[in-house]
């Protein structure tokens, strides 16, 4: 991200025709994006990032900031808005309620609606579509549950794959331009 | 009492099935009534990263099912907790919203009525039973076993959907469990971190090292045993820490139960009936300290 080459001393000037003016609205039209103005980048939300402390590319203070300046596609094509854990503490820290982790859940969706989710989480919804549930109930853990005598579950169901189709997931999820 | 209906979600059914044993054992034990629901799907988790109105319906579509029965939710993953807790946050603050959401589920001819309530399981123990009456039935009380709780990121945060629930910071609920059971509860180093468990189809690795920080810090505080209230943390320490201490070339040994597992071992349940067997780390000598007491 940019602001490790900033970190790391090398040259990265963004123009502002590469900008975005737009985006902080836009991120802010976002059920969880609504907060995203209130930044005063004092760097709680940083501080206190098990992410960050473990993995420097990772900043949620960075991430707010790349949306107030409207680094729109940088943003929106980094791996960096998949990395967070949603452990919310940020998000109860912030002493301006800003709520980086819904910031980056609505940079999440604003992505995939542009064909960007992140390759896991396709997988996931296709697995939820044709199944609705995320481990597919095999014979293995068929026997296991009868042997524990745990009831026997649905192994299928259509309903999430009607819930996306109906909502138009199933169609945003593919993108045009494969994502990552 | 009001009915529960059992909201097992994903993971547990097939990767943590002990979670399961032990929570209808101690449940069929205190004699809180529940009953399954065949037609839940996933809680609508995952969908947040990608659409918000989706995992919103699905988290409808549970909830919907949970009012056609007359009951609430009682939930044991903390994942599914936090997501259909703040759905109905959402759902019953927000007309538009859930004029929206149930529009959706006219695709499942079901609809959202804004009665079902949400509990995590701890707490439904903790309200319905009490922890003095707990700690009054308790026959087999952990004493001397140290016992270092995770309490996991959804299972009380953010407040602003679970209020008072919890301190964010510095929660007591496992902590009053644990004491009321007779244990002892062992505080370490960066106690509220994460598991990591929600990077992990995104960056294994990254996941993996986070987990190891916390195993490092619970062992350098002497516990006995990890107790947890969520599946993807018990993946975390529990399924993994075999490949954790491979990576980071140390050996930690420490069992991982969940809290339903002591809460039953306390009450005199058999270990076998709580899925202990199930348990990748050995918790022999855990159990033998209690079942020996």
């Amino acid at each position: 991200m940019t602001q490790t080459d900033v970190d790391s001393g090398e040259k990265s000037t963004i123009t502002s025709d590469q900008l975005d003016p737009n985006f902080k609205y836009e991120v802010a039209k976002e059920l969880g994006g609504k907060a995203v103005k209130f930044c005063y980048q004092c760097g709680t939300c940083a501080a206190g990032c098990p992410i960050r402390a473990i993995h420097a590319e990772f900043n949620p203070r960075t991430i707010v900031r790349m949306v107030l300046l409207g680094m729109r596609d940088e943003l929106l094509k980094s791996e960096e808005i998949w990395h967070c854990s949603n452990c919310y503490t940020c998000y109860e820290r912030c002493p301006q309620d800003v709520r980086p982790t819904d910031i980056i859940m609505a940079l999440r969706q604003i992505a995939t609606r542009e064909g960007l989710a992140h390759s896991s989480f396709r997988q996931q919804v296709d697995l939820l579509g044709d199944m609705g549930r995320l481990y597919e109930i095999t014979e293995l853990e068929e026997g296991k549950r009868e042997r524990l005598h745990l009831p026997q579950l649905r192994a299928k169901t259509d309903d999430i794959g009607k819930i996306i189709e109906k909502t138009e997931l199933k169609k945003k999820i593919k993108g045009e331009k494969g994502g990552k | 009492m009001k009915e529960y209906s059992l909201f097992i979600g994903c993971t547990i059914p097939v990767r943590a099935m002990n979670y399961e044993l032990s929570a209808r054992k101690v449940l069929d034990f205190l004699k809180i009534p529940y009953r399954d629901v065949e037609e839940f799907t996933c809680c609508g988790y995952p969908l947040e990263s990608v659409d918000e109105l989706s995992s919103l319906t699905a988290s409808a579509k549970n909830l919907a099912l949970a009012e056609k029965y007359g009951t609430n939710v009682m939930t044991l993953c903390s994942a599914c907790t936090g997501t259909l807790t703040k759905a109905k946050k959402i759902l019953d603050e927000n007309d538009e919203i859930l004029e929206e959401v149930n529009e959706q589920l006219k695709v499942l001819d079901l609809k959202y009525e804004r009665k079902a309530e949400v509990h995590h399981i701890i707490r439904v123990i903790m309200a319905e039973i009490g922890l003095d009456k707990l700690k009054e039935i308790v026959k087999r009380p952990l004493t001397g076993i140290r016992i270092a709780p995770h309490y996991g990121c959804h299972y009380s945060k953010p407040t602003s959907i679970f209020g008072d629930l919890d301190d964010p910071e510095y929660p007591t609920s496992i902590k009053r469990v644990v004491e009321a059971l007779g244990g002892t509860y062992v505080e370490y180093e960066n106690l509220m971190q994460c598991c990591g468990g929600a990077v992990m189809g995104v960056d294994e690795k990254l996941a993996l090292k986070l987990a190891g920080k916390k195993l490092e810090h619970i062992s350098d505080a002497g516990a006995d045993a990890i107790t947890l209230v969520c599946p993807f943390c018990y993946i975390m320490y529990e399924t993994n820490q075999r490949r954790i201490e491979r990576d980071l070339e140390k050996k930690f040994g420490i069992p991982v139960a969940f809290l339903t597992q002591l809460i039953g071992l306390a009450l005199g349940i058999d270990s076998v009936d709580l899925g202990f067997k199930i348990n990748r780390v050995r918790p022999k000598d855990l159990l033998a300290k209690i079942e020996s007491a």
